[in-house]
């Protein structure tokens, strides 16, 4: 992470609401897709009626890799770094302790202090 | 555009820029002296250039190699596709030769990566993008760490392999040791790739391309431009390019990739398909890209990639010989691949590839990968 954050506009809301630990993904009223990271419409329909609605927080690891080198000086490798299917359908990224995460997994949503940042969300394993 | 490809356009030169550790060279030297080069192949001088397709060499995209080779053209592109893009310029040449907005294109590129030592894990990118929101906080290496998912999720769903892996890496160490110019030739076993260190779970060390300076040029004419070249003619009889996604979050699919739509457009448009293919590049930037890139052009089905590289099918003496100058995982990798595959294609059409020669060989397909798994580019060549 630079130390540098600075959302776009349309990502405000959702760090705003990072903020008080609420995980928020855009819902379109119209056909009812969830989508993040922000659009000014829905992709699936072109609707402009997207709200941003609190996410359940959990889902499902799609894959998962171990990372054995040194990518950010916060992060001290072996780490591992998934791809979690939201069970409202956006794909996020999260970090995960080496090895403890397995494709099918259940995971659900966690939170990382940052310094100069909002908290960053993060998904931990509650079932195998 | 029915008239497209009517009259028929001719790869007529080729040339790789010098390789491996770069010291007497800048990469704008280096691509002269390769852009030069090709053009003599088909009788012609940088003066004949009209159309110039070049990207990453510094700033304004075709601009600055313009200027070093005294080049004005009328037709310039500079698509920003990664390694993928030089086949997807073949493709943009062809569409602006066709349409006579161009005679002569060159397509170059040159990188000195190696000697600069400019890899980086994550690229600096504007704070307020996407990817730096949503993305880079993770930690999640560039790029090898796409590569590693798309790995894991193939091995997941259709249960591919280390050692499957591996027989990629292999095969392309075999090439590599009839290639002189190739940058590592030591003999290389399955055993070798799956000891070698993980880098990021499953994809091992010798899972992964060279990081070497290199680069290249290759000159696509239309037929009335062909008439002086000192060399075989190699006909384009297709191309297409097509990209899904930046954020690994937003691939529609981990396990099929652009090459879904770029071989469909550049068989398409060649009217041949994968059985009709006597030899194939790849972008082997890790070994699972030639598997999947398999799958996507329907050399085999999706999931069976595994298997279909097994048992030396890629290697020398295989059905399908592929990666046959030694490829981006033991020949060269200047970071964009692309050039050197169309270099390797073309020489193998013309009969002049040396010890590594793949005898008869008349149909030659290129598929370039670029960006995070993001971009296909393919292009169907023949000999004539």
């Amino acid at each position: 992470m630079s130390a540098h954050f600075e959302p776009d506009p349309l990502s405000i809301p959702f760090w705003e609401a990072a903020s008080e630990r609420r995980f928020v993904v855009q819902r379109c009223r119209e056909c009812g897709s969830h989508q993040l990271y922000a659009r000014p419409f829905c992709l699936r329909c072109y609707s402009d009626a997207v709200d941003w609605v609190e996410a359940a927080g959990t889902g499902t690891i799609h894959s998962v890799t171990t990372v054995r080198l040194e990518v950010l000086p916060e992060l001290e490798p072996p780490y591992d770094v998934a791809l979690v299917e939201l069970d409202e359908g956006p794909r996020v990224l999260t970090n995960l302790p080496a090895g403890k995460g397995r494709i099918g997994d259940r995971v659900r949503l966690d939170w990382r202090e940052r310094e100069d940042a909002p908290p960053l969300p993060l998904f931990v394993v509650h079932s195998q | 555009v029915a008239e497209l490809g009517r009259e028929p356009v001719f790869i007529t030169g080729v040339a790789e820029t010098p390789l491996g550790e770069v010291h007497d060279h800048s990469e704008l030297s280096m691509v002269a002296v390769a852009v030069r080069e090709a053009l003599a192949e088909g009788g012609l001088t940088p003066r004949d250039v009209d159309g110039l397709f070049v990207n990453y060499m510094g700033e304004e995209g075709s601009v600055q190699v313009g200027e070093y080779l005294g080049i004005r053209p009328r037709y310039a592109d500079s698509s920003d596709l990664g390694g993928a893009a030089f086949p997807a310029f073949v493709h943009h040449a062809f569409v602006a030769i066709a349409a006579g907005r161009c005679d002569v294109a060159v397509i170059a590129f040159a990188s000195r990566q190696r000697t600069r030592r400019q890899r980086r894990m994550i690229h600096p990118t504007d704070p307020s993008t996407p990817a730096a929101q949503f993305m880079n906080p993770y930690g999640l290496p560039t790029p090898i760490g796409h590569f590693a998912l798309a790995t894991a999720r193939h091995m997941h769903e259709f249960g591919t392999t280390s050692e499957q892996l591996a027989e990629v890496a292999v095969a392309a160490r075999r090439w590599a040791q009839l290639n002189p110019k190739a940058w590592v030739r030591d003999p290389l076993t399955v055993d070798d790739v799956l000891a070698s260190r993980l880098v990021s779970d499953p994809l091992h060390r010798l899972d992964c391309c060279l990081v070497t300076d290199g680069g290249g040029a290759v000159v696509v004419t239309a037929a009335a431009a062909s008439h002086n070249t000192t060399k075989p003619l190699v006909r384009v009889l297709g191309a297409g390019e097509g990209h899904t996604h930046w954020s690994i979050t937003e691939m529609p699919s981990l396990t099929t990739w652009a090459g879904e739509i770029s071989g469909r457009e550049a068989f398409g448009m060649a009217g041949v398909g994968p059985g009709d293919v006597d030899i194939f590049q790849p972008y082997d930037a890790f070994t699972i890209v030639p598997v999947i890139a398999l799958e996507d052009l329907g050399f085999c089905a999706k999931g069976e990639g595994g298997d279909f590289v097994s048992e030396g099918r890629l290697g020398p003496g295989g059905a399908l010989p592929s990666m046959t100058s030694g490829g981006g995982l033991s020949y060269n990798h200047p970071g964009a691949l692309g050039v050197l595959l169309l270099v390797e294609q073309v020489r193998q059409l013309r009969g002049e590839a040396g010890e590594r020669q793949v005898e008869g060989a008349r149909i030659g397909v290129v598929h370039g990968v670029g960006g995070l798994l993001s971009v296909g580019s393919t292009v169907v060549l023949a000999a004539t």
